[in-house]
């Protein structure tokens, strides 16, 4: 007979894997893509693969030659962050920004703190407020949704984003009942369906929506996250509204424009940069939801989401540290 | 310049200067309140030592050790106890000479490891999975050798030391140490297993020990290891200076008594006895033809 | 039938694999040799009394245990003792026990061999304990604690219930339910002993509800004891943990680093119920037990009744013999268990199960980094964090583990069981507790 194997209890493991997990995030993403094929046509794929690619490239390359550790490429948070990236930025970037904006994702936000679970910033975040700050032209020119049926218009037509009419509007001295009169913002139903201006990934808040559930199904992220950021998003934004409604938009405007959804169900759950105890991600994601709409409302850009994420990834370990979960038998003094 | 601007320089000025003020006179008074009285000479003997932190003396740190020194020779007039061991006799002296006392020398020490019990010597007959930690798998099992006595080979000793001078050695899955090793103990701490022991380093490198700390009865520990120490008192009949001492079915060789004549190397039936930066021996018949 | 309940945090859902669920209790001819280790319960081992060429009978005390926490030990077997010796056990290491050369099957007079339900209590409260306490009952679940010590109720304390833990939340294991389902009616007298001997009105006997033959078996007995309920309770592990079973009974929580009796509970495993039956009622001591032994490429998994001392091996023969494929062998369940250098180990009164595992399925998968992902603390059924107290170990920051509660993990392996990451948290835990404890022991 073979020599017995001795090791610790337990001796059995349940079905859970990093590579399940990341590829569960894969497939929540496939429905607000198909949305954004659908209204940007077939740039959204060259963007898709050329950032997918890259970060995997890149992951690889410097696992291969720069680590020369094991490698784990093939678990597939390269793709989760490539396809992240490719949803934060729009259709029309052209092809080497994206490369750019990927080696920042991978080599800086992600392989030079440790790789896979040690990086303290979502890394596809890291690389769009990378590229924004690079390249402020063509990460703020977007293209507008025709569907694909009616493609013989594509590349013509850019437009800005209803959040950016809005600040625009705002900064020129128009009221909210002025701006939404000149039509450019798209009703609460168009948001939702994703027939408006925005990055690639960020426009459809029903297909981000639906990813989500199927997240939360499969037990990858926890519907707190999302559900606080979007509570406190509708709290704040909607006192505000009703003080002062001819100069802040409407709680439900804030909630589905912009890349609030997707930053909600897609970065602020992510695993690695989010904190571990229930009651930490819940301060975690008011924090988040106040940010965002504190930067929409008196800060420079038009969005907030991916600073407010940014923030409070920074604040995660001291999250972490003040906020444990309930020990069993444990009264606090 | 208009006198707009005047103000807000003199207003800068008068903010960032008084808050300057404000800070250096708190920064003062709480200087003063946690001010620590200390011995100028803890300091100086600080200065003097390797700074490695590693805890060989017996304390934290060195700046404790330099601490518990002054405290010493204030109180009990002596620093007899106290040795750096990375430091040596050299440190020692010039510590003693700030503190003007002498000290006297001691012999240098070594870690050495007593198990022999490699993958050939002791076949495996278990397989271990798990984290490479000896004090876990030490509660866990015997050991994959099922000596329960033995190296691990997981290497809490190579963890421990500061110095690098533990390696483990993959053919034979056991810790060895080089002579960068400067005695600190902290392997000793290390080992669940006590198979570690400090001993004197011998004249050139030169010494003899018991390469084993198996406990259980001859038959029992050769069942698994080909060199373990049967307890048969070969070597403790041999040995014509009483360095070794019989205890639990083992042989230990006292360092201090041993005066490296080998004979006992000759009479060990299981080859347990190892020594160390000896000159090759001659063939076995000649010796004994020798030593008659 | 009382609503399901169960513990609020925490838990995982292994697959069960009861494969020996509902099949009858087998037994084995007797062994020519056994060996009787005398450590066979958690706390100091027994000191022999019997020595080389002593006669035994069945049932006679070869063992005593001195200590406080410690039990005695009874010959298993008639024949006479051939030697003293070391002998591998399940704790890895080599431990004394008694060598028995098995002759015949002679039982100690006093001990009553008849079928007969005796329920009739005639010892009183201090007599029960001591007969508990000489029989050499301990929990056998596993832990193996010695009974007669929980019994001990300081004159401050009441119990306000006696809990009895049927609750076999280990996958695989069917040796309490195969009892249940053969025993009820002397467990329920087991019991009210037990009532007695803490001196309280109340029992309640945890069940998972995988067991729904147990539950309907019980509930007919239970019409019979008024005072004893049965409580149906959701399938999670670990739910038979102690202070898990008392939150999901009488939802409330055992203070960390105190013992049940802190909140009025009294948690006594059922197979120790039904030997304080077969101890006070019959006077027959601790010398058999249930054992299951399974595993998904056994032939024939079940239960035996069997006397300690006999070899593993023999129970594996018995059930069709060691496969081929087979790499490690688990004495317990798979959560809990330990894993056993050699077949030859003897049964023992912690043995709960023999598991047998396949190759595919013996090795550590590889590890990788942690994502963070938080399930290790969300089924930690001791709201501990084991990711950081796993750290901290490595990192050997024992201080600051202590502080963050590592003594109250129980190495449930709930934190390992989910890490998609396949991390070896527990090892490392169980390391930390390990040196924070020492340095809690030097401290004092």
């Amino acid at each position: 007979m073979n020599q017995l194997v001795i090791s610790g209890s337990p001796h059995i493991n349940g079905s859970e894997s990093v590579k399940k997990i990341m590829y569960t995030v894969v497939i929540a993403m496939i429905p607000a893509l198909l949305v954004s094929i659908y209204f940007f046509g077939f740039q959204v794929l060259r963007v898709l693969a050329v950032s997918v690619i890259a970060c995997v490239l890149f992951e690889w390359l410097i696992q291969k030659f720069i680590i020369k550790g094991p490698l784990t490429v093939n678990d597939g948070s390269a793709v989760v962050s490539g396809m992240l990236l490719a949803f934060n930025i729009s259709s029309t970037v052209p092809t080497l920004m994206v490369i750019a904006g990927a080696f920042v994702t991978i080599a800086v936000a992600k392989m030079s703190f440790g790789g896979l679970g040690k990086n303290p910033f979502n890394p596809a975040l890291v690389g769009r407020v990378f590229m924004l700050i690079s390249f402020p032209v063509e990460m703020t020119s977007w293209p507008k949704p025709v569907p694909i049926f009616k493609s013989e218009l594509i590349d013509a037509l850019t437009g800005p984003t209803p959040l950016a009419v809005v600040k625009e509007g705002l900064d020129s001295g128009l009221t909210i009942d002025q701006i939404l009169a000149s039509g450019s913002v798209p009703s609460v139903f168009e948001a939702l369906i994703g027939n408006t201006s925005g990055a690639l990934g960020e426009i459809s808040a029903m297909a981000l929506l639906l990813g989500g559930i199927f997240m939360v199904i499969r037990k990858v992220i926890d519907w707190q996250i999302p559900v606080t950021i979007f509570v406190t998003v509708y709290v704040f934004a909607g006192i505000f509204h009703w003080i002062d409604p001819a100069y802040y938009m409407t709680p439900e405007f804030h909630l589905i424009s912009g890349g609030l959804v997707l930053g909600a169900v897609f970065m602020a759950t992510d695993m690695v940069t989010s904190p571990m105890s229930m009651s930490g991600k819940i301060v975690f994601a008011v924090g988040i939801g106040l940010i965002t709409i504190i930067i929409r409302m008196w800060g420079a850009y038009p969005e907030g989401i991916s600073f407010a994420i940014l923030i409070m990834n920074a604040f995660v370990p001291l999250i972490n540290k003040a906020f444990k979960p309930k020990r069993f038998g444990v009264v606090k003094k | 310049m208009n006198d707009n601007d005047v103000l807000i320089l003199i207003y800068s000025i008068l903010t960032l200067g008084g808050l300057g003020l404000v800070s250096s006179v708190i920064l003062y008074f709480v200087a003063q309140k946690f001010k620590v009285y200390e011995d100028p000479l803890v300091n100086e003997i600080n200065e003097t030592l390797p700074q490695a932190n590693c805890g060989g003396c017996g304390y934290a740190g060195c700046n404790n050790f330099a601490e518990a020194c002054v405290k010493s020779a204030n109180e009990h007039k002596s620093i007899s106890g106290f040795f750096c061991p990375v430091g040596g006799n050299d440190l020692m002296k010039q510590v003693a000479e700030i503190l003007s006392f002498t000290v006297e020398d001691q012999k240098p020490m070594i870690a050495v490891v007593r198990c022999n019990g490699s993958h050939t010597n002791v076949p495996a007959k278990s397989h271990y999975e798990g984290i490479s930690k000896c004090l876990f798998a030490n509660n866990l099992f015997a050991g994959e050798g099922a000596c329960p006595n033995g190296c691990l080979g997981l290497g809490d000793c190579v963890v421990s030391c500061a110095f690098d001078a533990i390696t483990i050695n993959t053919e034979t899955g056991l810790p060895e140490v080089t002579d960068a090793c400067v005695a600190c103990g902290a392997c000793v701490k290390a080992c669940p297993r006590a198979i570690i022991e400090l001993r004197p380093k011998g004249p050139k490198g030169k010494r003899i020990y018991v390469s084993c700390v198996n406990t259980e009865k001859g038959a029992v520990a050769a069942k698994n290891c080909s060199v373990s120490c049967i307890g048969c008192q070969k070597c403790f009949k041999e040995c014509p200076h009483g360095a070794i001492e019989m205890k639990n079915n083992l042989a230990y060789i006292d360092g201090e008594k041993c005066k490296l004549c080998r004979k006992c190397v000759e009479v060990c039936p299981k080859a347990s006895i190892l020594e160390i930066n000896f000159a090759p021996r001659k063939p076995k018949v000649t010796t004994v033809e020798n030593n008659c | 039938m009382n609503a399901v309940k169960t513990f609020s945090r925490g838990g995982v859902h292994p697959e069960e694999n009861k494969f020996s669920s509902r099949k009858s209790i087998r037994e084995i001819p007797l062994p020519l040799q056994a060996i009787i280790p005398l450590g066979q319960n958690l706390g100091a081992p027994a000191k022999p009394i019997v020595k080389k060429g002593d006669i035994v009978k069945v049932g006679q005390l070869i063992g005593q245990g001195e200590a406080f926490i410690s039990s005695n030990i009874h010959s298993p077997y008639s024949g006479f003792v051939t030697k003293i010796d070391d002998v591998l056990d399940a704790s890895g290491y080599r431990r004394p026990a008694i060598f028995i050369q098995v002759d015949g099957d002679v039982w100690e007079e006093t001990i009553d061999r008849s079928e007969t339900l005796e329920t009739e209590i005639k010892l009183n409260r201090k007599a029960i304990i001591d007969r508990i306490k000489s029989s050499g009952i301990v929990g056998l679940g596993g832990a193996t604690f010695p009974t007669h010590v929980k019994l001990i109720i300081p004159e401050e304390k009441k119990v306000e219930a006696l809990l009895i833990n049927a609750v076999e939340c280990e996958p695989y294991l069917t040796c309490d339910e195969a009892l249940m389902l053969s025993k009820g009616e002397e467990i329920f007298v087991g019991i009210k002993i037990l009532m007695k001997a803490v001196d309280t009105q109340r029992a309640v006997i945890g069940i998972e509800r995988n067991k729904p033959e147990v539950i309907e078996y019980f509930d007919t007995i239970a019409k019979k004891y008024p005072e004893i309920e049965v409580q149906p309770l959701k399938v999670k592990y670990p739910q038979g943990g102690e202070k898990q079973l008392i939150k999901a009974v009488v939802n409330k929580e055992v203070p960390s680093g105190k013992l049940p009796l802190e909140v009025g509970c009294v948690v006594i495993n059922v197979g120790s119920a039904f030997a304080v039956y077969e101890a006070v009622q019959k006077n027959k001591p601790l010398i058999d037990r249930i054992v299951t032994v399974t595993g998904k490429s056994i032939a024939e998994p079940s239960n035996f009744k069997v006397r300690f001392g006999v070899p593993t091996q023999t129970l594996i023969e018995a059930v069709g013999g060691l496969p081929h494929d087979s790499a490690k062998i688990i004495s317990g369940g798979p959560m809990m268990g330990k894993a056993i250098a050699s077949p030859e180990i003897p049964i023992v009164k912690g043995s709960s199960g023999v598991l047998v595992m396949k190759e595919t399925e013996s090795h550590r998968k590889t590890e990788q980094n942690c994502i963070r992902c938080a399930k290790c603390t969300v089924v930690c059924p001791m709201g501990l964090e084991p990711y950081l107290l796993s750290k901290v170990s490595k990192l050997e920051k024992y201080d600051m583990a202590e502080t963050e509660n590592i003594l109250d993990c129980m190495e449930c392996g709930s934190c390992v069981y989910t890490c998609p990451a396949k991390i070896p948290l527990l090892d490392y835990i169980r390391t930390g507790k390990f040196k924070v404890s020492q340095i809690i022991r030097s401290r004092n």
